[in-house]
């Protein structure tokens, strides 16, 4: 399958990630080379394989149900680039 | 006496230990060597007084007679992935500048507990997306090797942890971490001369390692030789609560344990490595690694990893996608850059900051993996994505029924020159193809220096193991370094 133009910004989009047009344009032969390139994935008979979950084998493992954190939202906040009244600030948000 | 910038961990650990020098003269040395070394721009902060604190404890801690750490002593150079508590850690991009950690990551916490200063924040690809680095927002890092042809153009020191490559190599840092996602420590070692090693996933706790692709990070050492890695890796391993893929292990002695008599070992060759347009060299070198083992008195055994091909474009799904979802904290709201234009809702605000933060290469993965994540595409890209990475784990576990180690190179050539490659993503993904395998199925590896090329640059070797097996790999290392004879280093010219 092959992007186009529109499907470049769809993903920009879905990314967060404000492109100009001149950069749309760029990626639709970068992307197609490299999606290009990884669909010979497909050529792998997969039918019976299960996808991996994990490489090591390792349990997940369960914590005590405590609090062991905390108290720490001056250094939550120290890297915000705008805090107020002890929040994160941002702009107003009127939908 | 060698000079004390020519030394490594195990010799700046007995010097201390015996008196030859304080931990304040080394620390004064590199520190020096830091400063005269900034035309290779390997380090995006300079931590001249964490460096000597440590120092001070240090020979604080032998007047008074206490045991000292495994790494007492030694001036480290620190990978900008890690977050280090009060030093601005940015992972080469401009998305985080101005942001200083409020908290040590588990592995630099793990170096400063056994006794380890840092030097610095060292340069690297941007978020760790390149094997050149060449994405770094604050420049290049530059080799300290050139080619013997009598020209003056930069090289690489390859990615993505070329500051590390480059101040090891350069003889700036006796020893740095590094962090391998698909060759990151590997691939970069083997350009400069050096030794690098991965070790199995969840060895070393990701607990405050910016992360890129978080099924693949590891956190390893890049030093001298052999040994120092083991004595580093050893500080920087262990289990960790904070990481839940962690592994609750004890951590081996893998420096006592060092041995290059590898009778009784079989080591696999595996003939899908031998690939296309292979240069002779390194057909050369990886010949001239078999005799090396066999002269150990390992056993050689021709074995298949039929799925190899499909590893690279298989990491080219998977890496991705997991970048795209870890990088979506970056919003401009809790830390780094914010870019607000005039008037912009929070949509246009994530946008805009993104737009502004990230470099052209780290888009590009974002954007690959938004997309192989998305409606409609998940199934057909990421979920064949991982299903052949268990074929590819599979390929090894068989493998292992025949051998113990396998043997390949590190690297599909020497260093590049810088802008080689740039203009062509496939080309420079390209570099890994002997890395990446390895890393999809979480397998321990090391790269060790193995001779230099026609025009005078290094080439590495590799020796992938069994997951857990870190001691197998370090002594099969340890059998080359003992035969390969590599003692070039770069001449200082900067």
């Amino acid at each position: 399958m092959s992007i186009d133009k529109e499907t470049v910004k769809k993903i920009a989009s879905l990314s967060r990630i404000a492109i100009t047009e001149a950069e749309a344009d760029a990626f639709v032969p970068e992307l197609n080379q490299i999606l290009g390139w990884v669909e010979q994935l497909g050529e792998v008979d997969c039918s019976k394989v299960e996808p991996m979950a994990a490489v090591i084998p390792n349990k997940l493992r369960l914590r005590e149900d405590v609090v062991t954190d905390g108290e720490i939202r001056d250094k939550i906040l120290a890297n915000a680039p705008m805090a107020e009244h002890g929040f994160f600030a941002v702009p107003k948000v009127i939908e | 006496m060698t000079a004390i910038f020519e030394l490594g961990i195990a010799d700046i650990r007995s010097g201390i230990v015996d008196g030859d020098f304080t931990a304040k003269e080394v620390a004064e040395t590199f520190i020096a060597r830091v400063s005269a070394a900034r035309p290779l721009n390997a380090f995006l902060v300079e931590t001249p007084e964490h460096a000597l604190a440590a120092a001070e404890a240090t020979d604080k801690a032998k007047a008074a007679g206490e045991t000292l750490g495994k790494m007492a002593g030694v001036p480290i150079g620190m990978k900008d992935l890690f977050c280090t508590q009060g030093v601005a850690t940015t992972a080469a991009s401009l998305i985080l500048e101005g942001f200083v950690p409020q908290y040590e990551s588990t592995v630099s916490a793990n170096l400063f507990q056994a006794g380890a200063g840092m030097l610095g924040k060292l340069n690297m690809d941007q978020f760790a997306m390149g094997s050149s680095n060449e994405t770094s927002a604050f420049g290049n890092v530059i080799s300290p090797w050139r080619r013997n042809d009598g020209g003056n153009s930069d090289l690489t020191p390859g990615g993505s942890s070329g500051g590390s490559a480059t101040v090891v190599s350069g003889r700036i840092a006796p020893a740095a971490t590094g962090t391998d996602t698909g060759g990151s420590i590997r691939q970069p070692a083997a350009f400069t001369g050096i030794t690098g090693f991965k070790p199995t996933y969840g060895r070393c706790s990701r607990w405050g390692t910016i992360a890129f692709a978080s099924s693949l990070d590891q956190a390893g050492p890049m030093a001298h030789d052999v040994r120092d890695c083991a004595i580093m890796l050893g500080a920087m391993a262990g289990f960790d609560a904070k990481d839940s893929t962690s592994l609750n292990l004890p951590v081996p002695d893998w420096e006592a344990a060092l041995s290059s008599n590898l009778a009784g070992k079989k080591i696999g060759i595996p003939k899908e490595y031998r690939v296309e347009n292979m240069p002779a060299e390194i057909d050369a070198l990886w010949q001239k690694g078999i005799e090396m083992l066999k002269d150990a008195g390992a056993t050689i055994v021709d074995v298949s990893l039929p799925h190899t091909k499909y590893a690279l474009p298989a990491y080219y799904i998977i890496a991705p996608a997991e970048a795209s979802s870890n990088l979506s904290r970056y919003d401009g709201v809790r830390y780094g850059l914010r870019d607000l234009p005039d008037g912009a809702g929070l949509q246009d605000m994530y946008a805009a900051t993104r737009e502004a933060g990230f470099g052209p290469e780290v888009k590009r993965r974002i954007m690959i993996g938004t997309y192989v994540l998305s409606a409609g595409y998940y199934d057909a890209y990421y979920t064949q994505a991982q299903k052949v990475r268990t074929l590819i784990s599979q390929d090894f576990d068989k493998a292992w029924n025949s051998c113990d180690l396998l043997l390949t190179p590190t690297a599909p050539s020497a260093a590049f020159g810088l802008g080689e490659k740039m203009d062509d993503p496939l080309a420079m993904y390209l570099n890994d193809v002997f890395t990446v395998p390895s890393s999809l199925a979480g397998l321990p590896a090391i790269s060790v220096p193995g001779g230099l090329d026609g025009k005078g640059l290094p080439l590495g070797l590799q020796i992938i193991g069994k997951a857990l097996d870190e001691q197998s790999v370090f002594n099969a290392g340890l059998a080359i370094e003992e035969r390969a004879g590599f003692f070039a280093k770069p001449e200082q010219w900067w």
